[in-house]
């Protein structure tokens, strides 16, 4: 249920429903897109992103949030630590939990190499649960991986990597059947078919879902197969600095227990990153839809170690958060609401822009709607918000569609009294996806060898903007190639002496340029929801008040 | 808007605090300045981390939900679950039979369920696990595919059972197998995945690739566009 001013705008969307149902506003050109990115996308507002100072992306821009972090300070000091006292020796350590990380713990130990996976929270908890909407892969006769190429470059704004572009969509087909061989339940017709559903962007039906549950089933599915081949692997346990040897390979890292800050040293041939996104880090004050530990820590580390990065001025907002009701304010409404029929609506019951535009386009519309034209809701917390008109749904297919192909969205709103089967959505957008991240090769391969990266904390593959349904396929693909190929480098590698050389130089760095102390430490590892420690505390008292995963350095 | 928000008394492991109305269950304990490292993930209901159990002051009667989607609610008493020990059984996947007395011959303890149907009450996903663990029972693969495909395996079901049974780990069984050997195969997917592993598709992807970027910006343009709906 709505509060009464709310109310009297669901009338408006309920009386222009019908003539909607017959309304189909065009695509914008080219030419129309870039004005309304450049005046309304959050990528492009002044003062709110700035060049990196040091390392090896300087002089590129990045959002504040993001550049604090990457110009931070080291939670370690080298000469406290000592490498030789080694936890764990392996073939490839994998860096994260989530869809790439387990993807890539799974091939690289069917490449016949010892394997250990570490992950800052359980294994699982990641973004992947959360991406609801599906995975994109051309396997239809009307489609083809060409024009999924071409979407998906379009998507990017031609920015992003070809040879990337051609791996995610050469290998989509088989990443799916791969999941399948694995027991991910698919949604399928009758004849073994693939149900599939069309996405912002793209130009063919190439979503394959499980519901609006897909990420979490294929998550699972992944997690129960890493358990069941014994794969060796350790939780709330982040990486906070790789180790590095004398040839300037990466040959592993040290990583600290989050409950009791124990140290522990893992030495491997190869390392794979994947750590995932940045959403916790709020930027622009957008709340987001990320999982708790979406701190950009592999972005941090790897850069520190000297890996290169790419597009790191781009970041997704997600143009359907929820506005209402507060309890989940910013949690996702996937995408698939508006490829299974729903519009966007501003308070009059208008619809405003074509719902299946590319994410920053749409984002971008919602923001102008509200922004310019002042043809938004407000919400008691007074984040204002447009319509996600979700009965149209159950209109356009038939009733019972919204249940079946939506339960994850219908139970979320179903909790504070709102059936989005018969009442619209509000909606407004929120910090979802870094476009980019650390640069890779079609293989998963960095700038700095034996050191690999894969899923949302690498970039190139999705160029300026990545299109829905493009992420849970990244994360398998580029997962997969680089498991496979950190095991195939690790058979050959001749590491030298390990060593954290490169932190050192990196804090010589720091303070040279006069930067260390205005800068955090990082990596962050989680985000600081408690309440704020009390003013009147003496500054002893509040650092010991800190938490004890912040006072590592 | 202005005007300051209702409080609502809590009771965090015992002790009293007094939250904003509308706040969940885990931003409750953030306000009250918790700070949260086991029993959070996702933060929006899919990842099953934050399970947990509260009751009132003045009723006894356990309730279960997820911390990160439940709001609080006058007089609750709140605990988490961080970790709670379950059984699975090790398996591969590509060895097993899709029998029903596979599910069976892996997890036999699920002949003791007595139908007491805690379970199904303790469901923050409001499943069916009862049901489903007797379809399981009956090896009747799909049905429990079916009815537990909603599952976030927050493990509430297992904390509750008192045969000490394991209902989320017999569910992802019984839906691995029906994925892996008992959907419908998909004829084009095979059909394409031979494909491209034949090159068929190579030259297509390479004149994209080769294509100058104002080449590709017109065929994106003109792009034909299969209708959503």
């Amino acid at each position: 249920m709505y509060p009464h001013n709310i109310q009297e705008s669901v009338r408006k969307v309920e009386a222009t429903r019908e003539a909607r149902l017959k309304e189909t506003l065009p695509r914008l050109s080219a030419d129309a897109k870039t004005p309304l990115l450049q005046r309304f996308h959050p990528d492009y507002v002044a003062g709110k992103m700035r060049p990196l100072a040091i390392g090896p992306n300087k002089g590129d821009s990045t959002p504040n949030e993001i550049a604090d972090l990457l110009e931070g300070n080291s939670r370690i000091d080298p000469d406290k630590v000592d490498l030789c006292r080694v936890d764990y020796d392996v073939d490839v350590l994998v860096i994260g939990g989530g869809g790439a990380g387990a993807s890539a713990a799974l091939l690289a130990q069917e490449n016949g190499v010892s394997v250990l996976l570490a992950t800052k929270l359980r294994l699982g908890d990641c973004n992947t649960v959360g991406a609801q909407a599906g995975t994109q892969a051309a396997d239809r006769l009307q489609d083809s991986p060409s024009q999924h190429y071409l979407d998906t470059m379009g998507g990017g704004h031609f920015a992003n990597i070809p040879e990337l572009v051609e791996a995610l969509v050469k290998d989509a087909p088989s990443v799916i059947k791969w999941l399948e061989s694995l027991g991910v339940n698919w949604d399928k017709n009758p004849d073994g078919s693939m149900h599939e559903l069309s996405g912002g962007g793209a130009s063919r039906l190439r979503l394959h879902s499980a519901k609006d549950y897909t990420g979490m089933e294929e998550m699972r599915v992944l997690r129960d197969e890493l358990r069941n081949r014994g794969i060796n692997h350790v939780e709330f346990s982040p990486a906070v600095e790789l180790v590095t040897d004398d040839r300037g390979q990466v040959c592993g890292a040290v990583l600290a227990n989050l409950e009791t800050n124990e140290l522990t040293i893992v030495r491997a041939k190869a390392v794979v990153m994947a750590t995932g996104g940045m959403g916790r880090l709020h930027i622009q004050a957008f709340p987001t839809t990320n999982h708790y530990g979406a701190t950009a820590d592999g972005l941090v580390l790897a850069y520190r170690a000297g890996a290169q990065l790419i597009f790191m001025d781009t970041m997704q907002y997600h143009p359907t958060g929820a506005a209402y009701p507060m309890q989940i304010l910013g949690q996702l409404v996937t995408e698939k609401v508006r490829t299974l029929g729903a519009q966007l609506v501003n308070a009059d019951g208008v619809q405003f822009v074509m719902p299946l535009e590319p994410r920053d386009v749409v984002a971008a519309a919602i923001i102008r709607e509200c922004a310019e034209r002042h043809k938004g809701i407000d919400t008691p917390t007074g984040q204002v918000g447009v319509w996600l008109d979700s009965p149209m749904i159950d209109l356009r297919r038939g009733a019972g569609t919204v249940a079946r192909e939506l339960p994850a969205m219908v139970r979320q709103f179903g909790r504070y009294g709102i059936d989005i089967a018969k009442e619209p959505m509000l909606i407004y957008p929120t910090l979802h996806y870094q476009n980019g991240g650390i640069k890779i090769n079609a293989d998963g391969a960095t700038t700095i060898p034996g050191l690999f990266a894969a899923g949302e904390c690498e970039g190139g593959v999705h160029g300026r903007n990545r299109l829905i349904g493009n992420s849970t396929l990244d994360i398998f693909v580029f997962g997969r190639r680089a498991g496979r190929a950190a095991a195939q480098w690790s058979k050959q590698a001749k590491p030298g002496a390990p060593t954290l050389n490169h932190v050192r130089h990196w804090q010589k760095s720091l303070n040279e340029s006069g930067l260390a102390r205005q800068r955090p430490i990082s990596p962050m590892l989680l985000p600081d929801y408690a309440k704020a420690i009390p003013d009147y505390l003496p500054n002893y008292a509040r650092e010991s008040l800190k938490p004890s995963w912040m006072k590592l350095a | 808007m202005s005007e300051s928000p209702r409080m609502v008394d809590i009771y965090v492991m015992g002790k009293h605090y007094a939250v904003p109305e509308g706040l969940t269950i885990l931003t409750a304990l953030e306000y009250c300045g918790y700070r949260v490292i086991r029993g959070c993930g996702c933060r929006a209901g899919f990842c099953g981390a934050c399970a947990t159990i509260y009751n009132f002051k003045n009723d006894a009667q356990l309730r279960y939900d997820l911390a990160c989607q439940k709001t609080v609610e006058q007089g609750m008493y709140l605990t988490q679950i961080p970790f709670f020990p379950a059984v699975k059984a090790q398996y591969d996947l590509q060895q097993l039979k899709a029998a029903g007395e596979q599910v069976l011959a892996l997890y036999p303890d699920i002949v003791k369920c007595f139908g007491c149907n805690t379970c199904t009450k303790t469901c923050p996903q409001e499943l069916e696990v009862m049901w489903y663990m007797s379809d399981a029972l009956r090896g009747d693969i799909h049905e429990v595919a079916v009815k537990s495909f909603d599952c976030v395996m927050c493990g509430l079901c297992a904390a509750r059972c008192p045969q000490g049974l394991v209902p989320y780990n017999v569910a992802i069984l019984c839906r691995r197998l029906y994925g892996r050997y008992l959907a419908p195969v998909s004829q084009h997917l095979e059909e394409r995945i031979a494909a491209i592993e034949g090159g068929k598709c190579d030259a297509d992807v390479e004149k994209l690739e080769k294509a100058d970027e104002k080449e590709l910006r017109r065929l994106y343009a003109e792009r034909d566009i299969e209708p959503a709906y």
